[in-house]
Formats: C-alpha cells, sequence, structure tokens
C-alpha cells in the first residue's frame, strides 16, 4: 500500500473498534489495513442462532464510492448466499450509497440471517427447498449451523 | 425482342422520375413511391406474371397501408403533438416536392403513394433531437409551472410520455413529484455550493473549515469533492444520467442537470448530456440510432413492436446505411424480424453442416476440373471443357433462362422416399441446404461482385485518360455496382424467407419473382465481366439492365410485403 490510508477508512476502523456493534466483529490485517476479519453472530429466534460466523471483507481503492466486498467463509445453508459464500442484497449493488459504512453493512448481513428471502435467490436449490418445505430447510440450516459455524 | 424494347421505354420514365427525386429527400423515402403512370406502363410491358395484376390493385388500396400509418401516429401512447406529429411530416413531403424543382404539376397533384414494402420514417441529427427535447420541456414545464430541470426529470420519468406525465401530475402531484425523485419545494432553493461550519462529510470524513458542501433539497449534504466523485463515477463509468440518485442512503431524489452543471466539469457534463439524449432516443419507442458504427442519427419510425409480423420496416439512414427499423439489422426485406432471428440461429447451429457449401471451389459437373469463382457472376464456364453451369446448383446454364428451369425453387420429394426417419432428416437437410446454398452464395457472390467492381473502376480510371470519357461518364459503373449489392442483399434474404415459407399458390408468384430478378441480377454482374475496354460502350446495356434489377426487386418487394400485410403469406413455422 504506497497510497495513505483515507482518513475515511481510519475513522470507520476506530470508531469499529470503540463502539463495536453487538454480534458484529471486524479486526483488520495488520499488514493490510484495507482486509478485514468478520465475524458475525446468527439473530437470536433465527435458525443461525448460536452460531458464530466468519466472513472475509476487502475495502477496494475506490471505496466508498464503490461497495466493499464481503463473502462468507463459513458455510451456510441459506437462499441468498451461495455455495462459495457471496451474497446477494441489494445495498452491496444497486443500492451501495457511499454513505453507508462497514457496520450498517455487516448490521444489514445479520439481517439477512434473520430474514432470508427466497424470492430473489442466489442459491436456487436452496431457496427451492425453502419454498416448498420451509420446516424442512429450517432444520438443515439449523445442522449446518451446528456443524460448521460454532465458536473455535 | 418486342419486350426489351417496350421496357426500356418504361425504365427511362422509371429512371427520370427516380432521379429527381433522389437527390438530398432529407428526411425520408416517401417520394420515390409517386410515379403511378409510369409503374401501370411497366406492368404493361413486362412479361404478364400474375403479380403485376395483384400489385397493381395494390396500388388502389393504399388505404390498408395509411391506416397502419395513422396507427402508428395514434397509437395508444397517443406518441404526443409536440414530437412529430402527423401534421408536420405532410409539410415536410409538401417542402420536399417544392424543393424539387424538377417535379411537374401533375407529379404534384398526385397524392404521395407508398409502396406495400415503404414505411415512412424520419433521420434526426443529434441536434434535432436535442430541440425536440427542448421543446417538450419546455412546452410541459410551462404548463406544470416547474423548472425546467425538474420538468426533464418528470419527463424522463414517464419516459417522456407527455400525456400520463400530465394525467399523473393533476391526479396527484405531491406523489408524482415524490416518485419522480423530486420531492416538493422544487421551485424554492436553487442548487447552490455552501461552507458550512462543523460539518464534517460523511463519505470523506473530512471536517476542516472552509470544506466546500452541496445537497440537494433532501438534505443529504456532502462535500463537493465527494460528490463530484460520486457523480464522476456515475456518469463515467457507469454511464448512467437520468437516473442518478442523491448519495445519501436510501434516498430517491435525482440529480437534476442544473445542481451537476454546478458540480462537476464541462468535459463530464458533455458526456451526461450525450447519455441523456441516448436514454431519450431508448425510452421512445418510435425512435431508434442508427446502427451504423460512429453514425450519430436516430431515425424515427411509427411502426410498432407488435406490427412487425406484418411489416418489415426498412429505413434509409442519411450516413446510407439501410437497416431494420424492428430490429436494427441491416434491411432484411422480404423476410420478417422474426424469421431472420431464427434463421440465423439456424445458421449458427448448422455451421459445420453448411460450410463446405460456401467454399470457393467447386469442380466443373462435366469435367471435373477445379473451377475457382473469382467474380459475383454464378454464370461459369469451365475453362478446360467450356461447360457452362450454374454455381449455385450446378445446372446447365443454358437452361437457366427458360421457363420450366427452377433453379431458386426446392423440389420436395415425392413421400415414398421419405418414409423412414432417416430419409426424412436427410430431405429436411437437403432443404435447409439448398436455401442455405442460395443464401450464403449471394451474400459471398455480393462481396465478390464489390471487389470485382473496384478492380473495375481503378482500370476505368486508367482508360479515362486514355478514351477521354468524363469522371459522369463512368458513374453508371457505381449505379450498376449499387444495384447488383442491394439487389443480392434482397435476394439472400428471400431465400431465408422461403425456408420458412409453406406452399399455397402464392408461392409460386413469389418463386417467379423471385427467379426474375436473380436473372436480372446475373445478367449484370456478368457484365463486370467483360474486358476493361468494351464497357464503354456497354454504357446504355448496363444502365438497362440496372434499372430493369431495380425494377424487379420492387416488385419482388413489393409483392411480399402486400401478402404479409395481409397475412395471405403460410409459414411453416410460428411468426412469434
Ligand atoms: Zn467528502
Ligand atoms: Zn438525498
Ligand atoms: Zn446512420
Ligand atoms: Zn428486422
Ligand atoms: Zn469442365
Ligand atoms: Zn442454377
Amino acid at each position: 500500500m504506497t497510497t495513505p490510508l483515507p482518513k475515511r477508512i481510519i475513522k470507520e476502523t476506530e470508531r469499529l473498534q470503540s463502539e463495536p456493534v453487538p454480534g458484529i466483529s471486524a479486526v483488520p490485517h495488520d499488514d493490510n489495513a484495507r482486509y478485514f476479519d468478520v465475524n458475525v453472530e446468527g439473530p437470536g429466534g433465527s435458525c443461525y442462532e448460536g452460531g458464530v460466523f466468519s466472513l472475509e471483507l476487502f475495502l477496494p481503492d475506490d471505496y466508498p464510492m464503490c461497495p466493499p466486498r464481503i463473502r462468507f467463509l463459513t458455510r451456510i445453508y441459506h437462499p441468498n448466499i451461495d455455495r462459495l459464500g457471496r451474497i446477494c442484497l441489494d445495498v452491496l449493488k444497486n443500492n451501495w450509497s457511499p454513505a453507508l459504512q462497514i457496520r450498517t453493512i455487516l448490521l444489514s448481513i445479520q439481517a439477512l440471517l434473520g430474514a432470508p428471502n427466497p424470492e430473489d435467490p442466489l442459491n436456487e436449490a436452496v431457496a427451492k427447498q425453502w419454498k416448498e418445505n420451509q420446516a424442512e430447510a429450517i432444520k438443515t440450516a439449523r445442522e449446518w449451523t451446528e456443524k460448521f459455524a460454532q465458536k473455535k | 425482342m418486342p419486350i426489351a424494347t417496350r421496357k426500356r421505354k418504361a425504365d427511362s420514365t422509371t429512371a427520370s422520375a427516380d432521379a429527381t427525386s433522389e437527390p438530398q429527400r432529407k428526411l425520408t423515402k416517401v417520394s420515390k413511391a409517386l410515379q403511378k403512370d409510369s409503374i401501370s406502363q411497366e406492368q404493361a410491358a413486362l412479361p404478364a406474371t400474375p403479380q403485376t395484376l395483384t400489385s397493381d390493385k395494390g396500388m388502389d388500396s393504399d388505404d390498408d397501408f395509411n391506416s397502419v400509418a395513422s396507427s402508428m401516429d395514434l397509437g395508444e401512447e397517443m406518441s404526443s403533438s409536440v414530437d412529430f406529429g402527423a401534421g408536420e411530416s405532410d409539410v415536410d413531403i409538401d417542402d420536399d416536392y417544392q424543393d424539387d424543382g424538377a417535379f411537374d404539376a401533375t407529379a404534384k397533384d398526385l397524392a404521395p403513394k407508398r409502396k406495400h414494402f415503404e414505411v415512412e420514417f424520419k433521420v434526426y441529427s443529434p441536434q434535432d433531437i436535442q430541440s425536440q427535447q427542448d421543446t417538450q420541456i419546455a412546452e410541459v414545464a410551462n404548463l406544470l409551472e416547474q423548472p425546467s430541470e425538474a420538468t426533464a426529470i418528470l419527463l424522463r420519468h414517464t419516459r417522456w410520455n407527455k400525456e400520463r406525465l400530465i394525467e399523473q401530475y393533476m391526479d396527484n402531484q405531491e406523489q408524482m413529484l415524490d416518485k419522480a425523485g423530486l420531492g416538493q419545494e422544487i421551485n424554492q432553493n436553487p442548487p447552490r455550493v455552501v461552507v458550512k461550519n462543523g460539518f464534517t462529510c460523511d463519505i470523506c470524513c473530512e471536517d476542516g473549515p472552509g470544506l466546500e458542501t452541496f445537497a440537494m433539497n433532501c438534505n443529504h449534504r456532502f462535500c463537493t469533492d465527494c460528490y463530484r466523485q460520486y457523480l464522476t463515477q456515475k456518469i463515467k463509468d457507469e454511464g448512467e444520467a437520468a437516473r442518478i440518485k442523491c448519495p445519501g442512503d436510501g434516498c430517491r431524489k435525482i440529480i437534476d442537470a442544473k445542481s451537476l452543471d454546478l458540480l462537476v466539469p464541462n468535459e463530464l457534463t458533455d458526456r451526461y448530456h450525450q447519455l441523456l439524449m441516448r436514454t431519450y432516443v431508448d425510452d421512445k419507442e418510435s425512435l431508434k440510432w442508427c446502427p451504423a458504427p460512429n453514425c450519430v442519427y436516430a431515425v424515427e419510425c411509427g411502426v410498432k413492436k407488435r406490427d412487425l409480423n406484418k411489416i418489415v420496416p426498412t429505413v434509409h439512414c442519411e450516413c446510407k446505411q439501410s437497416f431494420c427499423f424492428g430490429c436494427t439489422l441491416p434491411d432484411h426485406q422480404p423476410c420478417p424480424c422474426v424469421l431472420v432471428k431464427r434463421w440465423i440461429k439456424k445458421c449458427e447451429d448448422d455451421s459445420e453442416t453448411a460450410n463446405w457449401i460456401s467454399a470457393n471451389t467447386k469442380e466443373c459437373p462435366k469435367c471435373n476440373s477445379t473451377i475457382e469463382k473469382n467474380g459475383g457472376c454464378n454464370h461459369m464456364t469451365c475453362r478446360k471443357c467450356k461447360n457452362e453451369f450454374c454455381w449455385m446448383c450446378m445446372g446447365l446454364w443454358s437452361e437457366h433462362g427458360t421457363s420450366w428451369y427452377n433453379c431458386n425453387r426446392f423440389e420436395e420429394r415425392s413421400g415414398t422416399d421419405a418414409r423412414d426417419a432417416q430419409a426424412k432428416s436427410r430431405q429436411s437437410l437437403e432443404r435447409y441446404l439448398h436455401y442455405y446454398n442460395r443464401y450464403a452464395n449471394h451474400e459471398q457472390s455480393a462481396r465478390l461482385d464489390k471487389d470485382i467492381f473496384h478492380k473495375t473502376e481503378r482500370k476505368m480510371t486508367l482508360l479515362q485518360s486514355t478514351s477521354g470519357m468524363s469522371w459522369i461518364e463512368v458513374q453508371f459503373m457505381e449505379a450498376a455496382s449499387q444495384a447488383l449489392q442491394q439487389c443480392r442483399q434482397t435476394l439472400k434474404w428471400t431465400y431465408a424467407f422461403a425456408y420458412y415459407l409453406a406452399r399455397n399458390n402464392q408461392t409460386e408468384i413469389f418463386e417467379d419473382n423471385q427467379k426474375d430478378l436473380e436473372m436480372a441480377v446475373e445478367n449484370l454482374s456478368e457484365m463486370f465481366e467483360k474486358p476493361t475496354d468494351q464497357l464503354a460502350g456497354l454504357k446504355v446495356e448496363m444502365m438497362d439492365k440496372t434499372t430493369y434489377c431495380m425494377r424487379r426487386r420492387v416488385i419482388l418487394l413489393d409483392d411480399t410485403a402486400k401478402n404479409l400485410k395481409e397475412e395471405t403469406w403460410k409459414f411453416n413455422v410460428e411468426l412469434r
């Protein structure tokens, strides 16, 4: 990184440490301040409750004009998250605004865990199951959470 | 050859009328259609094929075409009177005739008649399009008592449907403004850049004194640097213009031209206005950009999507490009858009099977020596055995002029030998190859015709200095070459058309027309292979053949277009 870190990123990072969002942590790498290790707890009452999901987050050069790049590292059974961990979320695409921040985006992701939307699927197979047999889908999501998303 | 002499007479009438109407007609086409009397003469003169009778009837029943035309103007969307209404185009046509000094009173008295395959259209320059937008904005702004920047946003929101905008606005002004991303009080607070004490920009987190800031009246305030960067990215990288929202999270307020001018450098506002123009044209069903590379013109045509099974709307841009208004591919008359799409797909899928066909070399059917095709003409003569044959069907050339010989028609074999599945599939492949062969051949021949013309043109230029012929006198070559290109283009598509055509009484007329045009084209094409020093002496003959080709083309197109409009063609696939 030859270019100095923009004030915006420095401020955001500071605030993530000083006023952390409950259930969410984001820590930048020592050698790359644009790369974050993220942990998001499954929201209470959802089929992801009790799970801790790790994600990677990268701030591209044109951030905040462009949204951060985020991906689930932990396997998760969710209609809007595909096998590679990519997330289908409007604020990460068309509805991105440079006024949005890392914390707001992570909150949106946590909210997405609480409210899966099979009508706008990224993972067709999961979405199909979600629509046809929701109980079974939720059961699978719980199983996956237990199997893959436990605190280490 | 009495037919030939009478034919020439008719030609000269058509030719002179054409010549007078041709020059610099800025926007249109209609003009060509008016030689009603010369056409009936021509019908008398031409060999009496049935289509001459039907097309004669067609000339009088232009009403049905006009009904298509009027439904264009008053389509459901009620394309507004501000933009190019019907009245305006009438004026244009009159102007056209007045400009045309050569037109005499009798021609002028005739109502302009369009042929069945011609559609009304206009060509617009970027300036025309800009002023069209400006006129509409000004008119609506006046009516709604809104500033023009806001009106522009409202019009873009309703995709330039003026009536709908006014109706919805009158119905619920607040809601309309909100939906369009304007919000209230657009009349107050003209956009301006301000310095605010104690302000921190949410995007860059700068908070220094003297920081310039900007906000639209949604009050989402950011520093001007961030705003500029945001707009630059939208315009430059994302090609957005008409619907750029405020950078505030979740805000749907649309940036207006005035705010934009305030924030970004000139080069970017130019790009912004270009993009706005793009969306203006893209938003209107009746406007399309000319698809020619680097062409800046747009064409307006009233033919709607739903009409495309009944008409093939070929339009001609100022830049000389002829394209289909329906699908923007190069002119593909007489074949309707759906069939063109199908055919192209089929050819792509079957390209391997078909490839060998369009090869440049074939064997002489008599002595088997290899023959290379290096001109557009399909009349081949074997160097070795002097056998004259047709490149397309490999049949004897001598038989091509006779009435029973059908180079263009695919003869379905009798049912007996197509009983099993294998035979059937073989026959369907043969059928496809028959049409593909001819389609590809005209495409290739058109290219070869062009090559040979360019070669000949160079030789002619040399000849000019020795023979004393002037530049104008060699123009007939150019005209002939262009006619060949145009006719081969048409012929090419007649084969795709024929492939999907189911047999009925009309198909025979069609095939006759196709054959006549094909023969006319080959006769003309052949002349290009004459030694250059003979060409000067062949001027009259070449001009005659050129006119004849063009006339056969018009007859074919008029007949196919009329039947398409009247839905008398039967196709072996769904026209959908
Ligand atoms: Zn800023
Ligand atoms: Zn806003
Ligand atoms: Zn053009
Ligand atoms: Zn088309
Ligand atoms: Zn031979
Ligand atoms: Zn032939």
